[in-house]
């Protein structure tokens, strides 16, 4: 494997008698979205900060494109994009001005006309950076992000914020970022967005990483239980289910059945099963673990508490 | 070295004129003063007006535009800085002295306008006085905004919020007037107080701005331009330290 393009290695940074980072250690391939997610407070915003270059640390190393931010900070703001969390613009800049006062501080612009048309922002090049929407706010600070074509963008709660439609739209650019072999981090709170956004995550808490994996990888080992659940009004319905492979768990509340169970072909054997056995189902549904009951299960709490 | 400097101070002046209010308190405001004191002390002719009056109102109102750009400027780094601009910013490739030096060349820019605005207003007082310099008291009028904005630096960067600064940068530099020695001589006052007003920088722009008005050489005032630059020379070093960005 290449070298990573983010290495980072036991990181610690206090604020006073507070440690923001305690111990993170993290490498971030080229061409990966990586996702550090946690709850607020948990150190997200300043890891990601030292690793721009934009906060000192106390210990460990970060590199950066193999450069230091704290020494190279200049060479790296050339080749790196950020997008902080709640940022603002000037209130009374048009959306051209922050577009063009940002082209004059980079060596190689993209086409910028390409990039506000891409983001949906050319109707909006004359309006007020206070008159954005939030979704639109989002979208301007991505493509000052990416007016310089970098090789690595930083995106910390990107969508925190916005409406489940203006998401979208900014999980689908930041996918077309990663297809272009850029990479990609970001922070989150949001579980269903590193789920669906990240090639692998890290989940931070207390300034800590307590686990990293892609997605799947990290349901597969701490959540590896599956549930199927499904509505029968026939008899003996329990006794004819006990010999599917991989069954944990039937419980029955009225008509309703679940049955908890793990491996690849449990579903597929509870399909098979009640096929078999000729069981007259009303309602079936599957009950899929995902990042958010790991992360229940890792820390005892749901992420928004 | 400075990229993006012009264009980030151009950026901030278009930035400015786009918020009335900001633009009648800094600009309109010493010329309102200006008209309305000067008309209120010295009615009938304008050279005796210029003569009646106690003090020089065109100092005062100069002296207003410079206090007016402080506080303006107080109110914009504070407020950047809590909308977290000034961390955007810092994120780019501009260096921290542009992103606040922009702030300092728009602030010198609307002084001269507004030197401009009160000429154009006060045509008949500053008539009275015509063998004035104008060029060597807006000179003049500039050094002591730049050593007057300093202070308002490091207002800005002790005070964390822009609720608090604001008020905080009236409360100190409007009394500073009172003791600058435009209404009545230093000399009237106890040593203490009068070394305290000697270590004011409007205490220096009034003397400075006096001393062209009157048709003295710089030389003759050395010892004010080097109180308005020992002020922002301190001003700066302090803030410098105790600036923060968010």
């Amino acid at each position: 494997m290449t070298d990573p393009v983010i290495r980072v290695r036991n990181l610690k940074k206090r604020y006073g008698s507070t440690i923001a980072v305690a111990d993170v250690s993290l490498d971030i391939h080229r061409g990966e979205i990586f996702g550090l997610i946690g709850p607020n407070g948990a150190g997200k915003t300043t890891t990601m900060e030292c690793v721009e270059g934009l906060r000192k640390w106390d210990e460990g190393s970060v590199s950066v494109l193999g450069l230091d931010p704290r020494k190279d900070a200049r060479a790296l703001q050339q080749r790196i994009g950020v997008q902080h969390q709640e940022a603002h613009l000037q209130k009374r800049i048009k959306v051209w001005e922050a577009i063009d006062l940002w082209s004059t501080l980079y060596k190689d612009v993209v086409d910028t006309d390409a990039l506000l048309e891409q983001l949906g922002l050319t109707s909006k090049r004359n309006a007020w950076f206070m008159t954005l929407s939030g979704g639109q706010k989002q979208r301007l600070f991505v493509a000052l992000a990416l007016i310089h074509d970098p090789e690595v963008v930083f995106l910390d709660e990107l969508t925190t914020g916005l409406d489940p439609q203006a998401r979208r739209t900014i999980w689908d650019l930041i996918n077309g970022i990663r297809d272009r072999g850029k990479t990609v981090f970001l922070t989150t709170h949001l579980m269903e967005e590193a789920e669906r956004l990240c090639d692998r995550v890290a989940i931070i808490e207390h300034g800590a990483l307590i686990e990293m994996g892609t997605p799947a990888e990290l349901v597969q080992r701490h959540c590896p239980q599956l549930g199927v659940v499904f509505s029968s009004e026939g008899d003996g319905v329990q006794d004819r289910l006990q010999r599917i492979s991989g069954l944990d768990d039937v419980t029955r509340n009225g008509e309703t059945y679940t049955l908890q169970g793990t491996g690849d072909g449990f579903i597929t054997d509870v399909i098979h099963a009640i096929a078999t056995e000729g069981i007259h189902v009303t309602g079936f549904r599957t009950e899929l673990p995902n990042l958010e009951d790991v992360f229940l299960k890792l820390t005892g709490h749901r992420i928004r508490d | 070295m400075h990229t993006g400097l012009w264009k980030l101070t151009w950026v901030e002046i278009k930035v400015f004129m786009r918020e009335p209010m900001g633009v009648i308190g800094t600009l309109g405001l010493p010329v309102l003063i200006f008209l309305f004191v000067g008309r209120a002390l010295g009615d009938s002719q304008a050279s005796d007006a210029a003569e009646a009056l106690p003090f020089n109102i065109a100092i005062m109102a100069a002296l207003f535009i410079a206090i007016g750009a402080a506080l303006s400027l107080i109110a914009i780094i504070t407020i950047y800085r809590e909308g977290g601009i000034l961390k955007r910013l810092r994120a780019t490739p501009l260096s921290p002295l542009t992103i606040l030096g922009a702030h300092v060349l728009v602030k010198l820019i609307f002084t001269v306008i507004g030197m401009g605005l009160l000429v154009l207003a006060g045509r008949e007082f500053f008539a009275g006085a015509s063998e004035v310099n104008l060029w060597s008291f807006t000179l003049a009028l500039l050094l002591g905004t730049l050593s007057i904005i300093s202070v308002g630096f490091v207002i800005s960067s002790i005070v964390p919020t822009a609720r608090f600064a604001q008020p905080l940068g009236s409360i100190l530099l409007y009394p500073m007037v009172a003791l600058s020695g435009l209404f009545f001589p230093l000399d009237v006052l106890p040593t203490g107080w009068r070394v305290f007003a000697n270590m004011l920088p409007t205490t220096h722009a009034v003397a400075l701005m006096q001393g062209v008005w009157d048709g003295a050489g710089w030389g003759a005032h050395w010892v004010n331009v080097l109180g308005l630059v020992a002020v922002f020379a301190v001003c700066s070093a302090v803030s410098t330290k105790t600036f923060r960005w968010e």
